[in-house]
């Protein structure tokens, strides 16, 4: 549930982020994959193309997208766009089989992360040309976001949106406890939180045991200074002093008295709506619907807990499957779809999203809730472009991290079979995807 | 009958009618029309059961990702490991096997049980007779997911009703429904047997409507008490009815995988992860479909094995039933008949 709304939220703010310096008649390299597509001119001028256009936003930003896919198909006779929105959880399982039978999306949006996946599952096709054609370099963006589209050299995702995880807090609570400024701090966050306990806010910090407690470990260690998948991204780095330290800490929220124990799916995020807790950490695709809901709330960046600042964050890109890199002219036509998103995405910066490009990012977001966070994008921290990496966080560190927030079992040997497990995985992936 | 055929065959077919047993020829002569009759649902049968038990076991033989152009044979391996403590599959699967066996255990006596007894209340004669076994079956026809959802907010153990109401009445308000053993296979199996209870106690109350009401009225007359007409006229005559409900309730519960996915994410950590739950983790959002295809088929063993124990259970019960119970049911009506001829 949870997951259908992040995404809906987030694909909608980074597409404003992209500006088309020009659109015709560009030179790129054709992918390696899609060889045969030939160049992209930056027009379609061929026989009427039908597109399937499948996404996840299934939230707030839903009706954003829609409204920009109409007016595409108004502006263009020879191109239409059917969309297909699925939640995210269902997308990524039904696009490579749906891709394989022929019946899937020709363009769409995906996650990073989940970039190199299908690039090594053969779905999606490098986009270098496009990415040219539409004047993207890696100047324009910070290292993290440019590198962790491209898989083995090529690129294959063009930058939507930024998102990330950040802390909200009830201003009510705050301003009856005397808070005057978010912590940003280990020290000011347990000084807010023991306010707010003084305050009569018993339980100010409730502590998810499953999403997104795993985003917030994550965070964490690197916040404590080690990658949670190393340098390379090659091996599950969990029970690293690092990884121990972050899930002792989350632990120790229930221990000390600021969270309630046992807080189930999606439990901290409701009573943080009811003004049953005072801080919550999730991701700033709540924001809308935060909005929607009246309460009186505030957003900063996750205060840092360990050594430097750094917190989890994603992003959507758009891509193009190998279904429609068959069909010249649908390929064609996806592109020129891409392009004119990217050129339209000023339309719609205001649903709540950072966009990724520093040449327009302060101008979208300048008085937004989200500004606070676009600030810190250096801060941001992506995972690695490793294929299969999600469902091997599933498996082995979502449960850990669990057991962990729950106090079944010590941390560290959680994390130790976590990570063991996480290597086995990862080790098979590499076996099958032939790294 | 056979007036009306024609065709040369007519004298077989009025022989057969008239009880002679089919001959050979006749056999050879049908030619292809039985499997013309059979046709239909034999091509589902292929395509959608056979075909697919023949496909997943060669898939169980290979390191499969229908993803991938590479899918090497591996031989037994998928099994193996499933046997080999520290192999990758090994703790995952066989705790979710616990798991299925836990659901299992708990929830099948219940919802044998309880069915029953409002089957038996429901077939009485009452007030709102009907409203009530609607009531009873109502919860059947809902989703796995809209139950679930349902489920999960009213049993949050922080911002839940149902421990709201606990606290209310001065009772523990603190349990953790969905975040901890046992409750969670407390919550598990209750909203299972409150879910599903409907549908065994349609087919036990369409059971006891077809057992005869002289059965009863002769037992009364020999003077049987209420638990003996149970025990000696309702349960024997339920007994096919009770062999198909265990079978797919058996199987049923073994095969849970919505409950757990939706209402407790597999919480505490994995620990009601069931078997199918951890099948689809495995072979859907990790692509091991080989690994996922062999576990199935250890499942399946499972489930084969327990089936054959149902039916040795049902089957020994049944004969000597027939031997005690079965003379003063046969009996009974013909003594009925008599005494009203």
């Amino acid at each position: 549930m949870r997951r259908m709304t992040w995404t809906a939220a987030l694909a909608a703010g980074v597409t404003g982020a992209l500006v088309l310096s020009g659109c015709g008649g560009g030179q790129g390299p054709g992918g390696t994959t899609a060889e045969s597509s030939g160049t992209f001119t930056g027009e379609y001028d061929g026989p009427k193309v039908e597109l399937s256009y499948w996404n996840g936003f299934t939230g707030g930003d839903g009706p954003f997208m829609q409204d920009l896919v109409d007016q595409f198909n108004k502006e263009h006779d020879n191109i239409a766009i059917k969309s297909n929105t699925i939640q995210w959880a269902d997308f990524y399982q039904r696009v490579p089989a749906a891709v394989q039978a022929g019946q899937g999306p020709d363009v769409g949006v995906m996650h990073l992360d989940q970039l190199a996946t299908h690039a090594a599952r053969n779905i999606i096709i490098p986009l270098d040309d496009l990415a040219k054609q539409l004047d993207l370099t890696a100047d324009d963006f910070t290292q993290d976001i440019w590198d962790a589209g491209i898989y083995h050299d090529k690129r294959y995702g063009i930058p939507l949106d930024v998102h990330s995880l950040a802390m909200y807090y009830n201003k009510d609570h705050f301003e009856k406890a005397g808070i005057t400024e978010p912590p940003t701090d280990e020290a000011s966050f347990m000084d807010a939180l023991d306010k707010l306990k003084a305050a009569g806010y018993d339980s100010p910090f409730w502590m998810p045991s499953l999403w997104p407690s795993h985003l917030m470990f994550l965070s964490l260690m690197w916040q404590n200074g080690q990658p949670p998948y190393g340098e390379d991204g090659t091996e599950a780095a969990y029970d690293s002093d690092a990884g121990v330290q972050a899930l002792e800490w989350q632990r120790s929220m229930v221990d000390q008295g600021y969270s309630k124990p046992n807080v189930a799916i999606d439990a901290q995020y409701v009573a943080f709506k009811n003004a049953q807790t005072s801080i919550t950490w999730d991701g700033i695709w709540q924001i809308n619907d935060l909005e929607a809901s009246g309460l009186n709330y505030g957003i900063a960046p996750v205060p840092t807990i360990g050594d430097e600042q750094a917190f989890w964050a994603n992003s959507h890109h758009f891509f193009i499957s190998t279904q429609a890199a068959k069909d010249d002219n649908k390929l064609q036509a996806s592109k020129v779809f891409i392009a004119w998103m990217s050129e339209h995405s000023a339309d719609w910066a205001g649903s709540g999203m950072i966009p990724a490009r520093e040449s327009v990012r302060a101008d979208a977001v300048k008085g937004m809730p989200q500004e606070v966070i676009a600030d810190e994008i250096e801060s941001m921290r992506f995972l690695p472009p490793v294929p299969g990496l999600g469902g091997v966080q599933a498996e082995a560190l979502e449960p850990a991290v669990a057991n962990g927030v729950l106090g079944k079992g010590d941390p560290a040997d959680q994390l130790k079979a976590a990570a063991s497990k996480a290597n086995q995985l990862m080790e098979r992936n590499r076996e099958s995807f032939g790294d | 009958m056979a007036t009306t055929v024609t065709a040369p065959r007519s004298e077989t077919v009025s022989d057969d009618r008239r009880g002679g047993a089919p001959r050979r020829r006749d056999i050879n002569s049908v030619g292809i029309a039985p499997w013309l009759f059979l046709a239909p649902y034999l091509v589902l049968f292929v395509a959608f059961v056979l075909g697919p038990i023949v496909y997943g076991l060669y898939i169980s033989l290979h390191r499969y990702d229908f993803t991938l152009p590479n899918k090497p044979f591996v031989g037994l391996e998928n099994y193996t490991d499933l046997f080999t403590p520290g192999s990758i599959t090994f703790s995952s699967f066989w705790r979710a096997m616990r798991a299925t066996g836990i659901f299992t255990v708990f929830s099948v006596p219940l919802l044998l049980v309880v069915p029953l007894v409002i089957a038996l209340t429901m077939n009485k004669k009452f007030p709102g007779r009907n409203l009530f076994r609607a009531v009873f079956f109502a919860p059947y026809v809902l989703g796995v997911a809209v139950i679930a959802i349902l489920w999960r907010y009213l049993l949050d153990s922080n911002i839940g009703l149902v421990n709201y109401y606990l606290g209310l009445l001065g009772l523990p308000d603190d349990t953790a429904w969905t975040t901890s053993t046992p409750a969670a296979w407390f919550a598990l199996v209750g909203v299972t047997v409150w879910w599903t209870l409907g549908f065994n106690a349609v087919i036990y109350l369409a059971g006891l409507q077809d057992i005869p009401r002289e059965l009863y009225e002769a037992a009364e007359m020999d003077g049987a008490s209420r638990w003996q007409q149970f025990r000696h006229v309702t349960l024997p005559g339920l007994m096919p009815v009770l062999s198909f409900v265990t079978m797919t309730t058996i199987i049923a519960s073994a095969n849970m995988f919505g409950q757990s996915y939706l209402i407790t994410k597999g919480a505490p950590g994995t620990e009601t992860r069931t078997a199918i739950y951890q099948i689809a983790e495995t072979g859907l959002r990790n692509y091991q479909m080989g690994s996922a295809a062999a576990m199935s088929y250890v499942l399946t063993l499972f489930l084969i094995l327990l089936s054959l124990l149902v039916f040795w259970l049902f089957r020994d019960r049944q004969t000597p039933k027939k031997q005690k119970a079965g003379v003063p049911l046969q009996a009974a009506p013909m003594m009925l008949r008599q005494g009203r001829g």
